[in-house]
């Protein structure tokens, strides 16, 4: 932090400035001239959070994502299938139990499976080869988009929520005072609020497993050099079926969310795939923070994007992806 | 293998039923939205056409109805891609033909570059398709979003009392009609439409939306359809939102009142208006709805007909007695059936439908409620049947002209 003051205060004093504007605009009352001007605190207090809890489900896919390609190197084209069917797994589940719980469990089993599968039956057998396994994997997505047409049809479906999620809860954020001087507070839907959270706790889990254990420590030498870290004894296959478990098995979770506050259809396999390939070519590829960066970014662009320029609202996601490569092409949080 | 008894039993078929071979067979392409945002609209358009098939028949004198089906996403190019496809790779002769907005208006110019052929519009429902430079081969025998939405604003000030609201809809032409029609009543009637939003066809997450909608407003009207308007209602239980609702006609539709889940709930009550009401009396209505129960085991149908299933009916009808009352003669570029077809009028399920000048239907709307059958499921209850509306709503074709053409801002609110 200091040293990056030291080397650009320039930028420093920007992004403080920033930081500065954005805490007066969330905690701030708005003067008339401001609400006149770009509207509503509401509205813009609800894009700000829609946009953070939005990049939640974004990180939850794009961190599997990105932790398969840190360390084996392979671009897994299929990523969008397994969140898919992680959430048809999930929409199954809980029609039939009713528990949301256990759909989630449920779907990461399930699509952990499918990963592990995946890695033995065909990553496993074209190491290194990263045309072939790109190939390999975008054929794959279309063979599984097929199936799962085949299977749950081209219906739209909705992971219910549980009743005690449903309905909006009164946050401790000012919006306005109304003219008998009684404050009004944000309303807010709990449910993303609690998914928020728990992609926050998944967040903050899989960094500290990465850096504060045995397994991390495995995982993170492999990321820097894999040949070496075998040649010392370590079970380099072993890890590698573990990660993509977790992978595909955070894709399977990501499914569940996102089929309980949007829904699932046929398509939303290439959507997701290609928010997690925005998210983390914007993040830095292999890189967990870059991860969670980069979805916050992209969450916030969608987001206040639709509040205020509404017309060119996909233009934004995609802008910021253009000027990320353009300046930075390893990534905004990449190390090398 | 297979090949081999593939082609024995093609063989023997062809020996056994020498006289089937000769019938000529007349080919008709068929184009729903069985991919994307509009998938379940596509799927009962589809049962639609086929309890048509179920009750007429396909047979055409001596020859015999052969149809094939292609999807679309309810683009404009996949619209166009599909109807290629059917001309040029499996040769059909008339199109039934497409089912969304964008995709009726690409369709509409596709066909002036194939005037020999014949095509008839599925469900599509923008304006721009029959009334700017309509193609002489292009038939539409549904009202567009604007005929469809007669009798709402009225209603909504007159009974319901409202006098200001504000709109949500899809960025695209069959909701631009359908605002165009709404907003030229209420206005008219002396109501004021505050704030028109937008957003793109496949909107996910409505969040932003929903917190921008205003709440000094009498009532909000929702042009929402298919997965865009489950998302909406979903999101907008989770928000707590209870503002009154009023609805398109894609919005308060089977489509979306039987969809799974709670969220629909939010719905009772709501106003709408439509081609077609779920609980109408008239005996040829429930003969239809009976048709369709009948042709569709229970769980791969709606309790009643979306108002795509009834367009998909209509549109077929018109088209099979129109073959009928020429013969199937699809001689001389079909200009017998052309000519049947502008003719026509057919006793559709939703009311005696017959063209214009312009081949645009002119039919009977509906205003409705939606109610809960008491059992959980919610069916649109007609409020008022407003018969004979055309085109140009009533309006002198000058005054009409004058408005302008639909669009985010067309028309203004005010008294025209």
């Amino acid at each position: 932090m200091a040293r990056f003051i030291e080397r650009h205060p320039a930028w420093a004093l920007i992004v403080i400035i920033a930081v500065a504007v954005l805490l007066w605009l969330v905690f701030a009352i708005w003067p008339p001239g401001l609400e006149a001007a770009i509207g509503r605190k509401r509205v813009f207090l609800n894009a700000v959070l829609n946009g953070i809890t939005l990049g939640g489900l974004y990180f939850l896919v794009a961190s599997g994502f990105t932790l398969i390609f840190g360390l084996m190197r392979n671009v897994n084209l299929a990523h969008g299938s397994l969140y898919l069917f992680g959430g048809y797994i999930g929409y199954a589940i809980s029609t039939w139990t009713g528990s949301w719980i256990l759909s989630f469990i449920v779907a990461f089993i399930a699509a952990a499976l499918v990963g592990v599968i995946l890695q033995l039956a065909v990553f496993r057998r074209m190491e290194g080869q990263d045309l072939r396994q790109t190939m390999v994997t975008i054929g794959l997505s279309i063979v599984f988009a097929d199936l799962m047409l085949w299977v749950f049809g081209g219906d739209f479906y909705q992971v219910q929520t549980p009743s005690w999620l449903i309905g909006p809860v009164q946050l401790p954020l000012l919006t306005a005072i109304k003219s008998s001087g009684e404050p009004v507070y944000l309303q807010y839907p709990l449910v993303r609020l609690v998914i928020f959270a728990a992609s926050v706790v998944i967040g903050v889990a899989m960094w500290l497993a990465l850096n504060r254990t045995r397994i991390g420590m495995i995982v993170r030498a492999g990321v820097d050099d894999r040949d070496i870290l075998a040649a010392t004894g370590v079970r380099i296959q072993l890890v590698f079926v573990l990660v993509f478990a977790l992978g595909a098995g955070l894709a399977g979770i990501a499914g569940v969310v996102g089929g309980t506050f949007q829904s699932l259809s046929p398509g939303e396999d290439t959507r997701f795939l290609l928010a997690s390939l925005v998210v983390v070519i914007v993040g830095g590829m292999g890189s967990i923070p870059g991860a969670a960066l980069g979805a916050v970014i992209i969450g916030l662009a969608e987001q206040l994007g639709s509040v205020y320029i509404p017309t060119y609202a996909i233009v934004v996601t995609f802008l910021i992806m253009v000027v990320v490569l353009a300046l930075r092409p390893q990534g905004l949080l990449a190390r090398r | 293998m297979l090949k081999g008894s593939l082609g024995l039993i093609a063989l023997s078929s062809l020996l056994f039923s020498g006289t089937a071979f000769a019938q000529e067979k007349i080919k008709v392409g068929v184009t729903a939205t069985l991919e994307g945002t509009y998938t379940v609209l596509g799927e009962d358009g589809m049962r639609g056409h086929q309890t048509a098939l179920n009750v007429l028949g396909k047979k055409i004198g001596d020859k015999e109805l052969e149809f094939i089906v292609a999807s679309t996403d309810a683009t404009p190019d996949s619209a166009v891609r599909a109807v290629r496809k059917l001309i040029e790779q499996d040769k059909v002769q008339i199109l039934l033909s497409p089912l969304s907005g964008d995709e009726g208006i690409a369709v509409k110019n596709f066909a002036k570059t194939h005037p020999e052929l014949t095509f008839v519009n599925a469900a599509s429902g923008a304006q721009e398709t029959t009334y700017v430079d309509p193609a002489p081969n292009f038939f539409r025998y549904n009202m567009d979003g604007a005929q469809w939405q007669v009798g709402l604003g009225k209603y909504a000030y007159e009974t319901k009392g409202y006098r200001k609201i504000a709109t949500v809809g899809e960025d695209y032409s069959f909701i631009y009609t359908q605002v165009f029609g709404l907003v030229l009543e209420f206005c008219g009637a002396g109501g004021q439409v505050t704030n028109r939003q937008w957003v793109p066809l496949g909107t996910k997450d409505f969040a932003s939306v929903i917190a921008a909608l205003p709440d000094d407003v009498d009532a909000i009207y929702l042009g929402l359809g298919g997965a865009d308007a489950v998302n909406f209602l979903n999101q907008y239980q989770q928000a707590g939102g209870k503002a009154h609702l009023m609805g398109g006609s894609i919005m308060i539709d089977q489509t979306i009142l039987s969809s799974k889940g709670s969220a629909k709930n939010a719905l009772i009550g709501t106003i709408a208006a439509s081609g077609q009401a779920d609980t109408w009396e008239d005996p040829a209505w429930q003969k239809f709805v009976k048709a369709y129960q009948d042709s569709f085991p229970e769980n791969k149908r709606f309790p009643s007909p979306s108002l795509l299933a009834t367009n998909y009916y209509g549109s077929t009808m018109a088209l099979i007695l129109a073959l009928r009352q020429v013969n199937g003669d699809l001689s001389n570029n079909q200009a017998k059936l052309k000519d049947a077809l502008a003719k026509i009028e057919i006793d559709a399920p939703n009311g005696k439908i017959k063209l214009d000048a312009n081949r645009q239907a002119i039919g009977t709307n509906f205003v409705t409620e939606v109610v809960d059958d008491g059992k959980g499921a919610l069916f649109s209850k007609v409020v008022k049947v407003i018969p004979n509306v055309n085109q140009t709503l009533g309006y002198d074709p000058a005054v009409f002209a004058k408005i302008g053409l639909p669009s985010r801002t067309v028309p203004e609110c005010k008294k025209y």
